[in-house]
Order: structure tokens, then sequence, then C-alpha cells
């Protein structure tokens, strides 16, 4: 019932949802909570870069990128009907 | 009385700064322009303060490297300027909390107001002052709105000295503050966040990023051709000519009319060739390179406002992993087409020594500032722009290879991309142009000084027979590996100095157009300037400097030899 965790990097591109778990060490959990995301933060997907590069998302109104690596350990719950744009 | 100004990245911290002092500072659309910190003074009523700009933070945690200089400022400040940017209250409240905590006072500067009030976000400021005890005055730091006010409650500051709370205790109290003040009205997405996703997406993006090189090379090219053209060697054969020829008909000839004036050639004044303090050593910083400079940055001043680069290190963040560096290294690399010196400090932001050792290797070896590239469209592309391609096209190669070597080479890990994108902004042109005029007069007292000795100094070296003592002993390399005539040793070595006077040397050798690209590229591969050999040993240390300068002066040889053997 959409309890299923998904990775930030295999969110599509404008799917929304909210994050559960950042599963990085402590240098990027502690960056990642002062920049805004944090378990409980509503984010939007963007787009990933080609080549394996970053991904792009929203965080209320900040728009931010990680690297594909932090992007894989970054678990998202995502909403049931925004999967498609 | 001592005032900090503290705040999240990309908070308009810098732009409040110059706001309060009237000095200049740069600031720019993307976190962490400020690395070290900037001091200036302000007046409070009758009183003067010292106002200290502190490089951004996200909070006082110590896990984030970066905020150990920031952490110590804080101790030292009597005041504490707490700029939030009101379209991000939620993060921003963070680090207010903390300094909240602490025993400075501290006023809020609720920056970026205008753009909250757009985006539709409502935030009730009296029950925000309430519920945090101090006082809180929305600010328009680029326009200048709400300064006025914000200086007049300084002396409101208050320390409320609220208890420290644990990470998740202080994000549920930002969330039960941020209900409480914080309403936002639906709305549509705006043309800006459509273009912000769609320069980050695959295909847009990339498209975009090459027609932005392609502007932003034309912009130096021609508006530089036309500075030079139309406005600066007008000015010079027009105004100054009957200036110096009068000085040089009255000095006659002698010691005074070599050093001034220097040589005549056929009798008149060659601004490139005669050599003097009034001829030469102004003529090419004033009308050969200045053009390029006010050309190369006022492309760049656009790029960092609008708020562009950001979006780059996201697109380059693979192929720079290649190198060993992750995509934010690119903002100091095009910083360094400008100068190298802001450059090379600039990489601070990178987390690693593998990553800054890198990227200011790479910067220094392969990346031209722009007194060389007024040096390499000046003079080599007087032979035509296929060899202004030849010189580009090398140096990308030789980026590319030391980039893939150096990675391979050097132990440790390459951090991941973790990064703002702040949104787009109108280029904020009365904020711009300041900047522009800023690094112009920054360029311009550096530059005519050294030039003014450099000249002078050269002219003696030749005459006691240095260069060519030097040149012989070398002959070896300069004439048989690079295929260069011997004079032009001396425009490597008064490239130590700085790279605009090694134009100056090589400008009346008449070189053919091979061997003014062969002499480009070791110029701007062989050794760095003395202004960027401090800045490289104060941030690499004595022995990665010596490594980094082995680096460039082999490839150098190398990267020239192989020119030479081209048929170019």
């Amino acid at each position: 019932m959409g309890m299923n965790k998904i990775t930030l990097a295999q969110m599509k591109d404008g799917q929304e949802g909210t994050v559960a778990e950042i599963m990085g060490g402590r240098w990027a959990y502690s960056r990642l909570t002062s920049m805004g995301l944090r378990p409980g933060s509503r984010i939007v997907k963007s787009s990933s870069m080609y080549w394996h590069g970053p991904v792009t998302f929203r965080i209320n109104n900040t728009q931010m990128a990680v690297g594909r690596g932090l992007a894989n350990r970054i678990l998202v719950i995502p909403d049931e009907n925004t999967s498609c744009r | 009385m001592k005032i900090l100004l503290a705040g999240n990245p990309n908070a308009g911290k810098s732009a409040l700064f110059s706001r309060l002092t009237g000095s200049r500072v740069i600031s720019s659309n993307y976190p962490g322009t400020t690395i070290d910190y900037t001091s200036g003074f302000m007046k409070i009523g009758e009183s003067n303060a010292e106002l200290i700009d502190i490089p951004g933070i996200y909070s006082l945690d110590r896990e984030e490297k970066d905020s150990d200089v920031a952490l110590q400022m804080l101790k030292t400040g009597d005041v504490i300027i707490n700029v939030i940017n009101a379209t991000n209250l939620e993060r921003d409240l963070y680090l207010t909390l903390e300094l909240l905590e602490g025993k400075t006072p501290v006023i809020v500067a609720l920056n970026i107001w205008d753009d909250a009030l757009h985006l539709g976000i409502n935030i009730d400021i009296k029950k925000l002052e309430e519920l945090l005890g101090v006082p809180v005055i929305p600010t328009v730091a680029i326009t200048g709105e709400g300064i006025k006010n914000l200086v007049e409650n300084i002396p409101a500051a208050a320390a409320p000295g609220l208890p420290a709370l644990t990470r998740e205790k202080r994000w549920a109290k930002i969330g039960e503050i941020v209900n409480q003040v914080q309403q936002v009205t639906h709305r549509h997405h705006t043309f800006g966040e459509r273009l912000a996703d769609a320069t980050v997406k695959p295909v847009p993006g990339i498209l975009i990023s090459l027609l932005v090189a392609a502007i932003v090379f034309l912009i130096v090219r021609y508006a530089g051709d036309g500075l030079y053209q139309y406005i600066m060697e007008p000015i010079f054969q027009f105004a100054w000519r009957p200036v110096v020829t009068a000085i040089s008909n009255h000095l006659g000839a002698g010691f005074l009319h070599d050093i001034l004036i220097g040589q005549l050639i056929d009798g008149q004044i060659d601004f490139l060739q005669s050599w003097g303090l009034l001829t030469t050593a102004l003529y090419v910083p004033f009308a050969l390179v200045l053009p390029y400079i006010a050309a190369f940055y006022f492309a760049l001043g656009m790029l960092e406002d609008i708020g562009y680069l950001p979006r780059l290190a996201v697109m380059l963040d693979t192929i720079m992993h290649r190198f060993g560096m992750h995509g934010y290294a690119i903002i100091p690399t095009i910083l360094g087409f400008g100068c190298n010196v802001p450059a090379i400090l600039s990489t601070r932001v990178l987390e690693n020594r593998k990553q800054r050792f890198i990227a200011i290797t790479l910067i220094s070896l392969a990346i031209p500032c722009a007194s060389l590239q007024a040096l390499i469209l000046g003079l080599v592309g007087q032979h035509g722009i296929q060899y202004v391609a030849i010189v580009y096209a090398t140096l990308f190669i030789v980026w590319i290879a030391t980039g893939l070597i150096l990675n391979a080479t050097i132990k440790g890990f390459t951090p991941e991309l973790v990064i703002e994108i702040p949104p787009y902004r109108m280029v904020p042109w009365p904020i711009m142009m300041n900047k522009l005029l800023y690094r112009i007069r920054g360029f311009l007292i550096e530059a005519v000084p050294i030039m003014i000795i450099a000249i002078p100094v050269v002219n003696v070296l030749t005459m006691l027979g240095i260069f060519t003592a030097i040149a012989s002993f070398s002959a070896p390399v300069i004439s048989g590996l690079l295929g260069l005539p011997q004079d032009a040793i001396a425009a490597i070595f008064v490239a130590l100095l700085r790279m605009d006077a090694a134009m100056a040397v090589l400008a009346p050798l008449s070189l053919t157009a091979k061997q003014l690209v062969i002499s480009s590229v070791v110029v701007v591969m062989f050794f760095p300037c003395v202004a960027t050999l401090t800045i490289m040993l104060r941030e690499l240390g004595f022995t990665d400097l010596l490594k980094s300068l082995g680096i460039m002066i082999l490839s150098a040889v190398i990267v020239g030899s192989l020119l030479n053997l081209l048929p170019i």
C-alpha cells in the first residue's frame, strides 16, 4: 500500500514522496539533514543526469543535487498517484 | 563593536555586507562565494562598528569541516546578524536556533523577502519575533530594501539563551515554529522553476551548456576585440601618441628617453616594440589585456549572478569524477579563466586533499587566465582563428590527460557531490557592474606596477646578456625541442612575474604562427606567475607545491616538443 521504500535514484522524474531513511555515513547524514533533507521531508525528484550522474530534486523551495551513489542510499516512500507526469 | 554576518550558504550575506559597509565584495548567486572572512566598517548611529562576513554554514555541528573557521569567528563577535533566506525558512532556522542557544545577541535579517512574496510564502514576522525572542527584519539585500531598518534595530539584538537541544528536538521545534508563522498559498510552477529543471535535465541541459560556453567565448572574443579596436587602440593612437611624441621630442635622445619612451622604431614610437614606461608598459595592460579582462569578467559575472554555475557542476559531475574530483570543481576551474588566484582559493569548497591537489594543479597547468587569453586571442589570433583553436584544444587535452593520470596515481577517494542549486535570478545590473569594476580595478592595480617594473628589468637583463646566457644554456630545450628562437626564453621568464608581461616580450619577436602556438602553450603550462605561486604554496604546502610544479615543468616540455613535431 505505497509503503514500499525505493531509493531516490529509483524514483521517476516528477515523482513525489517522503524521505524515510538516509543510509549514508555520518558526514553525509549531517550534511544532508542540515541542508533540509531528513526523514519526513517531502521530496520531488526532478531528474537524473546521464552517465550515472547526480540526481536532482526539490525539497520545499530548494533545488538540490546529490551524486548517484548517495542517491542510492536515500530511501523514499513514494506517493501513490504521482508516479508519472 | 564587532558585528558578525552569519547564515546558510547563498542566503545573501555578501550582498548584505556590501550594502551595510558600502565596500565591494564579490557576491554571486551560488553557495560558497565567500571562502575566507571579509571585514569592513559600518556606521550605527554615531559610532563605527566592524562588520565581518563569515563563510556560509548550515549548522554549527562539528562534523561539518567547513564550519571550523566560522565556529572560531562566531566566538569573537559582540552581535550576530543572522541572515535567513526567507524562501527557505525551515532549513535556515536550524542555524538560527543554534545561534540563539549561545550567549551572543542575535538579530535576524529575513533576506530575499521579495522572492518569498512572489513564491506565495507569507511569514508572520511579529509571531516569528515572539517565538524566537529576537528582532526579525525583512530585507532585500540586492535592492537595499529594509537595510536602514536592520541597522536601526541592531542595538535591539537579544540573546534569549534558549536551552541546548538535540538535533531531532531542534528540528521538531522548527516544525512547530514554521507551522505557526508560515503560510504557503498554492501556486503554479514559475517559468524560472521550469527553466531551472530543464537546465539540469540531460538533453536540454547539455545543449544549454554548450550554448552558454559558445556565448561566453563569443563575448570574450568579439567584445574583447571590439573594445581593443574601437576604444583602446584609438585612445592610444589618437590621444596618447601626440602626448608621448611631444615628450619624446622634448627629451631628445638619452637615458631618460630610453626609460620613459624606449627605442624609436623607424623614427616613430611603436607601442609594442619601443619598450618604454610610457609606451609599452601602459599599452600592454590597458590596450591589449584590459579589453579581454573586461569582456571575460562581464560574461563570468552574468553566469555567477544568474546562478548557472552550479548546474554545470551537476552536469559535469560524472566526468569530473574521472579526474578524481566531483562536479563542484568546475566552478574554481571556470574562475581560473579570469585569474588563477581566486580560482585556487575557491578550491577550498572541495572536501579533501586529493581533490584539491588535482584541482589546483590542473588550474595552474592548463587554464589560461584572462591575461594569457589576451595573449592567445591577440597575438596568436592575428595568424588566424585555427591557431587559437589549436592552443585551446591542446590545453583541453592536457587538462583531460593530466586529470586522468593524477586520479589514477593519487591515493584517496572522491566524496560524492552534495550541492544546493540556487534559483535563477535576473542579473542585478548595478551589483554586477560594481563587481566588474572591482575586478578590473584589481587587475590594473596588480598589472600596471608589475609591467612598470618588468620592462626596465627585462631591458637591463637583456643588456647584461643574462637572457643570452640562459638561452644558450637552455638552447637544447628551447630551440632543439620547442623550436623557438632564443629570445623567446625571456617571455617564459617574465611570465613568472605576470602572464601579460610575457605577451609584451613575445609581441615584437615576429614569431611564426607555429612558434606562437608553442610559446603560448608553454607559457600557460610551464610555471605559475608569482601571485599564483604564493597562493599555491599557502593552499598546498611546500611538498605538494613542489610536486605540482614538477608536473607542470615536465608536461610543458613534453607537450611543447610534441607540438613542435606536428605539422602545424
